[in-house]
């Protein structure tokens, strides 16, 4: 790196507009959450998550958020693969079709799922007739079903960069050593993925515990089957139920923020670059 | 035959076409401009690209038919590469990345590691084991991959500019080194030196096809083409030097301007020497008598072979070499300032 001297060590006063707009940009994004946190109901706030419609809320939004990462990572990984690795017509299209779940309202997602994978839907039709298999609405596999359909794109994408910046004459270097398919996977590919692949399922994770929209319209709301918190907590909102809304919604705040500082290097920073990129650089 | 090779392969609009043989336990190097197909010829012997028509046997194995639709992959091939880019494992350590290709071929882990240390010793980097690929200098991960690849103790060993970024005196050793490799080798290089000590056959290649095969001392006294002359443009002699003295192997003494001791390589380019008839007074620290073997008009001089004592070729003027008489056979005087010689270690 050939960094001038003077861009290597800024200017120790930064402007001070651009400070100012930022710190106006972090009030926005945190006021609420200093809103929710004045009003949260402290000294109440255990025996409001000890009680047992929250704590089932609780458990079927693990159960599902962990659910809807694994189906992500199961059929996301692929793809990643294909859509990094193939080139063929129309890969621009599929991208935007995997994408196309992270710019949509969760609500619409739901709706489609309905007519997709409902009684009278696409394939929820041909599903019951020739399988017995009844609708996965108002299961449990339906709730993974629309969570991973919000959550797998955001694994898709930061695989597809992993591999992307992965180079694949180290692929070659290896078979070339004697490695078979197998082994370059198990050796080479996988464990220098491994930091995307962490970061892309925890992301996915993340949005899965968050997921909302497309759940209550395609799973409908079943306590123990589909109401994860995010749902609860509307629910006690809508009932009239505020501190315990409040309580909950703490509850989802702290988890996310723990994914969230746990990842923060692998999704701000990018990964540094090969090390050995550069073969003559200087002899020993 | 350890290799037999008739290729004709393409990579992104680039088309080669080679053939060569090459006999178990030889060394064959490749030279040619840049652009002119060496690295897609390696890359076909490693099985990375898929032959267009042609077949490839290698160690008795037959791993490429384009006929019959026969294309074993690299892994099943009795090769081992070095690439020109190194291209170590990041996230191993370095014994780990030299150990890879002995795991693969089924040794345990702990065997493989011991013949990885083994390697490492023998190019210098035993210190170095447990480093990580980024932490090494060039020169040491060059160094790393030659030893990855030749760990895998190969039937052919492929080495794309393997000495490229080492220094005088590691290069040496590594020569040393791929000298005494049992592997039929088929190396990349830009050094003709290197060339001509390593190899027994020298294919130079240009714009994707070899234009000339033979041994080194065959394609030096007959270059084909202008590049090849180019490239080989340069008088090599072997000897032992004790200060500035130098015995050459060919009977012939040298005074030098560089003190060495114990073996040698002595290089000076074919401008450096000048003829005369009779015995020359001169400055010049070497003079001795040789006997004209050949002469070879070029474009705007004329090449002339000198035989024993000391072969070498020696570029005239077309007039000096008319004024001088010299012909096949014409006993002359040769002329060498010692300010011209390189000698470095053999």
């Amino acid at each position: 790196m050939t960094d001038r001297p003077a861009s290597k060590e800024p200017n120790r006063r930064p402007p001070i507009a651009i400070l100012m707009m930022a710190v106006i940009a972090v009030t926005v994004l945190a006021l609420p959450l200093v809103g929710l946190l004045q009003r949260t109901p402290w000294s109440s706030l255990g025996t409001t998550l000890g009680e047992a419609a929250t704590l089932e809320a609780l458990r079927v939004s693990v159960v599902v958020s962990l659910l809807a990462a694994a189906l992500s990572v199961a059929l996301g990984l692929p793809l990643a693969w294909v859509l990094a690795r193939l080139s063929f017509r129309g890969r621009a299209l599929v991208r935007a079709v995997v994408l196309l779940p992270m710019v949509l309202p969760p609500v619409v997602g739901g709706i489609a799922l309905f007519f997709a994978l409902g009684r009278r839907g696409l394939v929820g039709r041909a599903l019951h007739n020739w399988f017995g298999l009844d609708t996965l609405i108002g299961t449990t596999a339906g709730a993974v079903i629309a969570a991973a359909f919000v959550s797998m794109p955001f694994f898709v994408i930061t695989a597809e960069a992993g591999l992307r910046q992965l180079d694949p004459r180290l692929e070659s270097a290896a078979s070339t050593l004697g490695a078979g398919r197998w082994t370059v996977l198990r050796r080479i590919t996988l464990p220098l993925l491994a930091p995307s692949l962490a970061a892309g399922a925890t992301l996915s994770w993340a949005r899965a515990l968050g997921e909302f929209g497309a759940t209550i319209t395609f799973a409908g709301n079943h306590p123990g089957r589909t109401r994860t918190l995010p749902l609860a907590i509307a629910q006690a909102n809508e009932a009239g139920q505020p501190e315990a809304a409040i309580a909950m919604s703490v509850l989802l705040i702290g988890v996310s923020l723990l994914i969230l500082i746990g990842l923060r290097h692998r999704w701000i920073a990018p990964r540094t670059s090969q090390p050995d990129d550069s073969p003559k650089s200087s002899p020993s | 035959m350890s290799i037999q090779a008739e290729i004709q392969a393409a990579t992104g609009g680039f088309a080669i076409q080679a053939e060569f043989d090459a006999p178990q336990g030889s060394c064959t190097a490749i030279v040619g401009p840049n652009g002119a197909g060496k690295t897609t010829l390696i890359h076909a012997l490693a099985g990375l690209i898929p032959l267009q028509k042609g077949r490839i046997v290698l160690a008795g194995q037959l791993v490429d038919d384009a006929t019959q639709g026969v294309h074993v992959p690299s892994n099943r091939r009795p090769i081992a590469l070095h690439s020109q880019h190194n291209l170590l494992f990041p996230h191993l350590s370095v014994v780990d990345n030299v150990a890879f290709g002995p795991q693969c071929s089924g040794l345990s882990t702990r065997l493989a590691r011991q013949r990885a240390e083994e390697w490492l010793h023998k190019v210098g980097l035993a210190d170095m084991a447990e480093l990580r690929p980024a932490q090494l200098s060039g020169g040491q991960a060059q160094r790393v991959g030659l030893a990855r690849a030749a760990a895998c103790q190969p039937d052919v060993l492929l080495l794309d500019e393997s000495l490229a970024s080492l220094d005088a005196e590691t290069r040496t050793d590594v020569r040393h080194l791929l000298a005494d490799i049992p592997a039929t080798r088929v190396l990349i290089t830009h050094d003709p030196v290197e060339a001509r000590v390593l190899a027994d056959q020298l294919l130079v290649m240009e714009r994707g096809e070899i234009v000339q095969t033979g041994t080194p001392e065959e394609v030096t006294a007959d270059p084909r083409t202008p590049w090849t002359a180019g490239l080989l443009d340069i008088n090599l002699l072997t000897g032992q030097a004790i200060g500035t003295h130098v015995a050459l192997d060919c009977g012939l003494a040298l005074t030098t301007a560089t003190p060495m001791t114990g073996p040698v390589l002595v290089t000076f380019s074919p401008a450096a020497v000048t003829l005369s008839t009779a015995e020359p007074h001169t400055s010049a620290r070497n003079t001795w008598q040789a006997e004209v073997a050949r002469i070879q008009p070029e474009s705007d001089r004329v090449r002339v072979l000198l035989g024993a004592p000391a072969p070498c070729h020696v570029w005239v003027t077309p007039q000096a070499a008319n004024e001088l008489g010299l012909s096949a056979g014409t006993r002359c005087w040769a002329a060498l300032k010692a300010t011209e010689l390189t000698v470095r270690e053999a």
